[in-house]
């Protein structure tokens, strides 16, 4: 029994149960596959991270999303007159999240690529694109880059979900995508 | 559960080297804090400390 | 000796050695009053995001998801994992527990450490989370509980190591240990790891919060943390899968199907599993993907195929017990006439069918490099750890108290209908309330949010109706599971302070840990275990082929939702 020592004193080489040793290859194979799923989504798939990224400082990305946002502001919304930025497609555009806020709010041109680079200038956030449902994680003092390909067009959320201390439920922010 | 009976054991066989690995908790105990040690938290710490400065 | 005093439970036979018992109950007895308040502020947790109800306001919520997360994931059970690790060692050794006093030490930190973290987020700064993620503050003493918690049970567990070693010189057992004992072992071996890299991390951050240290680096924080915080929940995983054995054994006299491959599936999680901690940083900045590849498959998902051999052999060994009863009628009849209004083995049963369908399966495709595109931080993730911690861990520990509760605390079990019951309510709830958590996060509802409608919001997002009915769903869920585990703490403490005495001498204080009078043990070392197999070992040959029918439909359960996930994957916005 599991509670009492094995009753033989060599237990190694009591030959195993057919079917034991059955499912011990089937399940093999399985975790084989699922492995090699992962390098074969690298060479084809559509949906990689590069985890292009560089250590920063919050006064540096704030330079860089202030330059960005002077150069390709288009128009401002909602009450506290946040900008909207359509940058040329293949640049480099930039999101900071802050407590509570994804900033600024993007206006992208389906199929077209975007180096966005993300960081934050307090807590951790998590970006979070809804309901395309793409989810990173963002942490002060790293810039992570994605380049990123909008297949959609329409009006999309940006949520934060990671806890960013009790205002977390009013982080949001917004991306257009246009034809 | 085999149909064969099982093999015949003297006292003086040699405990194989796998049971001997499994029968003693300090090496399996150096196993166990080497492996993860080294594959996710050196590794690991290395690429975190690898990341270049911003442009 | 006056260090070898033993009695024998005269209903399994086992023996309990009068200080190792002491240890037992005291630890299983914390572990419960932790489950107590984890659970009841869970279901606080759980009425606030039930949009209907929405019971808090945003910064209680905060507080209670802190106190339910942490009094759970890392107090509930590593209470009861000590004392599991007493049991696995004094009891089914038949030793004396080596340096009781130190035991008893240990045990103090962990009560101290437990109580001062709690505390510390009662007073409402400290609402960082289970996580606590820098450079989020809380207060030192939430760091310092934690840390006083860790050194406790790091004592308990070096204890076990060394109740192994007097076991054998001793020589109170021949050959190897038992199978849960080695189960247990690889519980101990992964809580050293973990507490070890909670140190490196934790105590920095200690530091850091006290002033002394001026930054602890988020990224370096969130690979050692979780060097923590996900191998803290594999002792969870080692540790219940060893109670799965220990039952089927209890129960059935069940032998394991082959010592070699399930040892050996242990060695697996020994040196793989807590690779895994990489799931939590599959889309964090800077890893390059062959770590996090390499990592979050613990290195080639060999500690998966460990986890779909328990699978196999644990309720396989049930089927050969029950075909040499003679239960051989189809696949299936060993499995019907199994003692289902037992909660001791309807909880363990439960526990690995969901742990397996539930929490196994959507563990392995979040754990996927890139699928973990559309899960990280979703509600998704604590759909599936309550599938892995609140079913397949709690449950088999609920279990194993329905067996302990007559044989350690001499007790009978009150309320024997409701027993019965128990683990059907309990994991019921819990199912319904992980499958609407796993299905709006595939909607993309966070976790850890007060609101999803954003009600006070500069800029606002919509979420799908579905999503909001799921969590509602989900929320009615959680109150049938919270029924159910409140069922449990009513029985559990109820038998021990109501309970029939089932010995003159278990009084109510030996229910709390004060040793049985002296009268109740002898001096004399038992000979062997009083439990005798179902029958004797390589009798009459039965192989399991009902267990592995069941089997391969987990497999293609595993290899759609697998592909389902992809095909989603697929969808999303291209990202390189």
């Amino acid at each position: 029994m599991a509670i009492t020592p094995p009753s033989q004193r060599i237990w190694w080489h009591k030959p195993i149960d057919r079917i034991e040793a059955l499912w011990v290859g089937i399940a093999l194979v399985w975790c084989l596959v699922l492995f090699f799923w992962m390098p074969y989504w690298h060479l084809f798939g559509k949906q990689n991270l590069s985890n292009e990224s560089y250590k920063t400082s919050p006064a540096a990305f704030e330079a860089k999303v202030q330059a960005m946002v002077e150069k390709h502001k288009v128009r401002t919304e909602t009450s506290g007159d946040i900008p909207v930025v359509a940058p040329p497609p293949g640049s480099d555009v930039y999101m900071l999240g802050r407590t509570w806020e994804w900033y600024p709010i993007l206006e992208l041109k389906k199929g077209q690529s975007y180096r966005l680079h993300l960081s934050s200038v307090d807590w951790q956030h998590g970006f979070s694109i809804q309901p395309v449902n793409i989810n990173l994680q963002i942490l002060p003092g790293y810039e992570t880059v994605v380049t990123l390909t909008p297949t959609q067009t329409g009006e999309f959320g940006v949520v934060c979900n990671e806890y960013c201390g009790v205002g977390h439920h009013t982080m949001l922010g917004k991306i257009y995508v246009k034809e | 559960m085999s149909d064969q009976a099982d093999p015949p054991q003297g006292d003086q066989d040699e405990v194989p080297f796998m049971q001997k690995l499994l029968d003693n908790p300090f090496q399996l105990l150096a196993l166990g804090l080497i492996t993860p040690t080294i594959f996710y938290l050196i590794w690991g710490l290395a690429e975190v400390v690898g990341i270049p400065m911003a442009p | 000796m006056a260090d070898t005093l033993f009695r024998q439970c005269p209903r399994s036979g086992l023996f309990f050695h009068r200080t190792g018992e002491s240890l037992m109950k005291a630890h299983a007895v914390f572990a419960v009053v932790f489950f107590l308040i984890g659970g009841i502020f869970g279901l606080l947790v759980m009425l606030t995001r039930m949009p209907s109800v929405h019971l808090l306001d945003a910064e209680t919520f905060y507080m209670a998801l802190s106190i339910h997360g942490t009094d759970i994931l890392i107090f509930w059970i590593i209470f009861f994992e000590v004392a599991v690790l007493y049991f696995a060692s004094s009891t089914l050794l038949r030793v004396r527990p080596a340096a009781p006093a130190l035991g008893w030490l240990g045990f103090i930190l962990m009560v101290v450490g437990s109580i001062m973290t709690t505390l510390t987020f009662l007073r409402g700064n400290s609402s960082v989370m289970f996580t606590s993620y820098v450079p989020m503050p809380a207060e030192p003493t939430f760091y310092l509980g934690l840390i006083l918690f860790a050194v406790g049970a790091l004592v308990g567990c070096f204890l076990f190591l060394a109740t192994l070693v007097i076991a054998k010189r001793e020589k109170t057992y021949d050959g190897s240990i038992p199978l849960v004992t080695f189960g247990a072992l690889t519980a101990c071996i992964i809580a050293i790891l973990s507490i070890l890299f909670g140190a490196v991390i934790l105590i920095p951050t200690f530091l850091w919060s006290v002033g002394l240290i001026p930054e602890v680096d988020p990224l370096v924080y969130r690979t050692i943390w979780w060097g923590l915080g996900h191998s803290s929940q594999q002792i969870n995983v080692s540790a219940q899968v060893a109670i799965w054995y220990a039952i089927a054994a209890i129960v059935f006299g069940a032998t394991p199907m082959s010592e070699k491959v399930s040892r050996t599936a242990f060695l697996l999680y020994i040196l793989f599993l807590q690779l895994a901690s990489a799931h939590h940083l599959l889309v964090d900045p800077g890893i390059g993907s062959s770590w996090k590849v390499f990592n979050t498959s613990y290195a080639m998902y060999l500690a998966v195929l460990a986890s779909m051999v328990h699978g196999l052999t644990v309720p396989g060994s049930i089927e050969v017990a029950q075909r040499r009863k003679g239960y051989t009628n189809g696949l299936f009849e060993w499995l019907r006439k199994a003692p289902w209004d037992n909660p001791v083995f309807s909880g363990m049963f439960l526990s690995l069918i969901i742990f397996g369908f539930l929490g196994g399966i959507t563990g392995v495709i979040m754990g996927t490099e890139q699928i973990n595109l559309i899960i990280h931080n979703t509600i998704f993730v604590p759909g599936h750890f309550h599938a892995t911690v609140a079913v397949g861990t709690t449950l088999a520990f609920m279990a194993i108290t329905y067996f302990l509760i007559p044989v350690l605390f001499q007790r009978e079990l009150i309320l024997p209908k409701l027993a019965k019951w128990q683990p059907y309510l309990f994991a019921g709830g819990m199912t319904m309330l992980v499958i609407f958590m796993l299905g709006a996060g595939t909607l993309g509802v966070p976790r850890r949010h007060w609101d999803v409608s954003f009600s006070d919001a500069l800029m606002q997002y919509q979420y799908a109706g579905t999503a909001i009915t799921m969590l509602g769903m989900a929320g009615l869920g959680g109150i049938l599971a919270a029924v159910g585990g409140g069922a449990y703490v009513l029985i559990a403490v109820g038998s021990l302070v109501f309970g029939r005495r089932l010995d003159q001498n278990a009084t109510l204080l030996a229910s709390f840990g004060v040793p049985l009078k002296p009268g109740s043990y002898t001096l004399v070392r038992p000979e062997r275990l009083g439990m005798t197999p179902a029958e004797a070992e390589g009798a009459v040959s039965h192989a399991a082929p009902g267990t592995f029918t069941l089997a391969l439909v987990f497999l293609a359960t595993f290899v759609v939702y697998f592909f389902i996930n992809a095909k989603y994957l697929s969808s999303l916005w291209h990202m390189s």
